[in-house]
């Protein structure tokens, strides 16, 4: 691990100052993803500001009638809390089915938000990799590439991004509240939150350096059955082949989120559409750009297999 | 450039000052400051959990969070949850169950024992539990769920979880 210097952060515009005034700095909340980096010189931070101090440990109701996450609610936190178990059900599961009792205790929501893949060949400090180091190749491509995207790739990166609550907070049309080192917040719907890979797949979200997310806002909640289903190489502790965050209505309409398969959570309303033809139909319309490799060919099957059995399950 | 820091916390009970290089995770303030070494380092990545420890009531992985990070926490070891003489009342339904073999895992398995049955008790639900809204059923398949954290290379799957069972249900 590299050095670096290490304050705590009394206030969040302080927080966000303190990261806009070095190129090299960073916030630090649960530090799971973080600090997992920085032992393999992945991230290299000159300056860590610990923003664990700030009061943003709170879930509120919004007058709107949804809720309000603050940016430092631990994953347990949430997935415990009582209003998200009743109302918004997808985003419990979602986080009861990634990481590890341990890890949910200390990771943050919006660290969550920010985690990196989980692509060996970015971890891998020996391969080339467009996201670690921009311009060096990508590994995967021609290598082993089950596990990884096959919708919304690029030339340059085939990397999924690995949060399972990510793919709730998408299926729920979740914003995301930040503040700048200038002062200035913004509200972003998660839809335009995260970007794809591109040429440049080392910029991962729109977040300017220095901005802080403070809270993630759930509008009120959309009521039908909330399913989260995660297919993975073993039961319990892995990331996802494939997810499903899907909300059904007793009419068959409903939402359909997709972890595994691409740099974001991938969700289209075109396909969300197409529920009225069919899950089947929807899940083809969803996929209807796929870009698979020959080893994970088989990922785009089994989105459509688990959004069919979601349905006709949730329906039954 | 000041690579170091001060830290104050408390560990089984007993206040610490500790002046740190700022890269030090708890885990190495535990063993390598403190000479606590009952906690383990097995991956030192968070994907073993050999190096959990309990912090102000919650398991986690030491290894994955900076020392400087827990100002004011107050952390428990294996070392603080029961000594050979006075043992937790998990430690000795691992002796009795038999739940290890090499013993490397088993304090991280054994704080998060501890922490498992306080979260189901707590009606922390998990990704097994049927009615999210419902009371939570001491199950193995619970059991299990949230237990997989901890890789046990012997393979004492089966003993340690009749260990926790028996913790549980108080019943020797």
């Amino acid at each position: 691990m590299r050095a670096f210097t290490y304050e705590r952060a009394t206030s969040v515009q302080e927080a966000a100052n303190l990261v806009a005034a070095y190129p090299n700095a960073k916030f630090i909340a649960g530090g799971t993803n973080l600090l997992d980096l920085m032992k393999l010189e992945i991230e290299r931070p000159a300056r860590l500001i610990d923003v664990n101090g700030l009061e943003l440990d709170r879930i509120e109701a919004t007058p709107e009638g949804g809720l309000r996450i603050g940016a430092l609610v631990r994953n347990t936190d949430l997935a415990a809390h009582d209003t998200v178990r009743r109302d918004y059900g997808l985003l419990s599961r979602a986080l009861l089915a990634g990481a590890s009792g341990q890890l949910r205790n200390r990771a943050t929501t919006a660290g969550n938000l920010l985690q990196r893949t989980r692509c060996p060949y970015f971890y891998d400090t020996n391969q080339p990799c467009n996201k670690r180091n921009p311009g060096s190749g990508c590994a995967a491509i021609d290598g082993f590439s089950r596990q990884h995207a096959v919708v919304g790739v690029s030339d340059a990166c085939i990397a999924t991004h690995p949060s399972d609550m990510a793919i709730a907070m998408r299926a729920l049309d979740a914003t995301i509240e930040t503040v700048k080192g200038d002062g200035t917040g913004r509200t972003i719907p998660i839809t335009d939150f995260y970007r794809l890979p591109g040429e440049t797949p080392h910029i991962e979200t729109v977040l300017e350096h220095g901005e802080i997310i403070t809270a993630v806002v759930l509008p009120p909640p959309v009521g039908g059955r909330q399913v989260y289903r995660k297919v993975r190489d073993r039961a319990s502790y892995a990331f996802a082949l494939v997810s499903i965050g899907a909300v059904v209505q007793s009419d068959g309409t409903g939402r359909i989120a997709v972890g595994g398969v691409a740099h974001k959570p991938w969700r289209s309303e075109e396909a969300e559409a197409e529920l009225a033809n069919g899950p089947g139909r929807a899940a083809a319309v969803l996929m209807a750009d796929a870009r698979p490799t020959e080893q994970n060919r088989f990922k785009v099957d089994l989105v459509e297999r688990m959004v069919a059995a979601i349905f006709t399950e949730a329906r039954g | 450039m000041d690579f170091t820091s001060t830290v104050s916390l408390k560990v089984n009970g007993q206040p610490y000052q500790l002046t740190l290089d700022n890269r030090t995770t708890l885990l190495d303030a535990l063993r390598e400051h403190l000479h606590l070494t009952g906690t383990k380092k097995g991956c030192d990545h968070g994907q073993c959990g050999a190096c959990t420890v309990i912090a102000d009531g919650r398991r986690i992985n030491s290894c994955l969070s900076l020392a400087l990070m827990h100002e004011g926490d107050e952390i428990t070891t294996i070392e603080g949850l029961g000594q050979p003489e006075n043992m937790h009342a998990m430690q000795s339904a691992f002796v009795r169950h038999d739940g290890f073999q090499c013993g490397y895992c088993t304090p991280g398995q054994i704080c998060s024992s501890v922490a498992v049955l306080q979260e189901i008790a707590t009606g922390i639900p998990s990704h097994v539990t049927e009615d999210l809204t419902g009371t939570i059923a001491l199950t193995p398949e619970e059991v299990r769920e949230r237990m997989s954290g901890n890789i046990c290379r012997c393979g004492a799957y089966s003993n340690i979880l009749d260990a926790i069972f028996e913790v549980a249900e108080g019943t020797p």
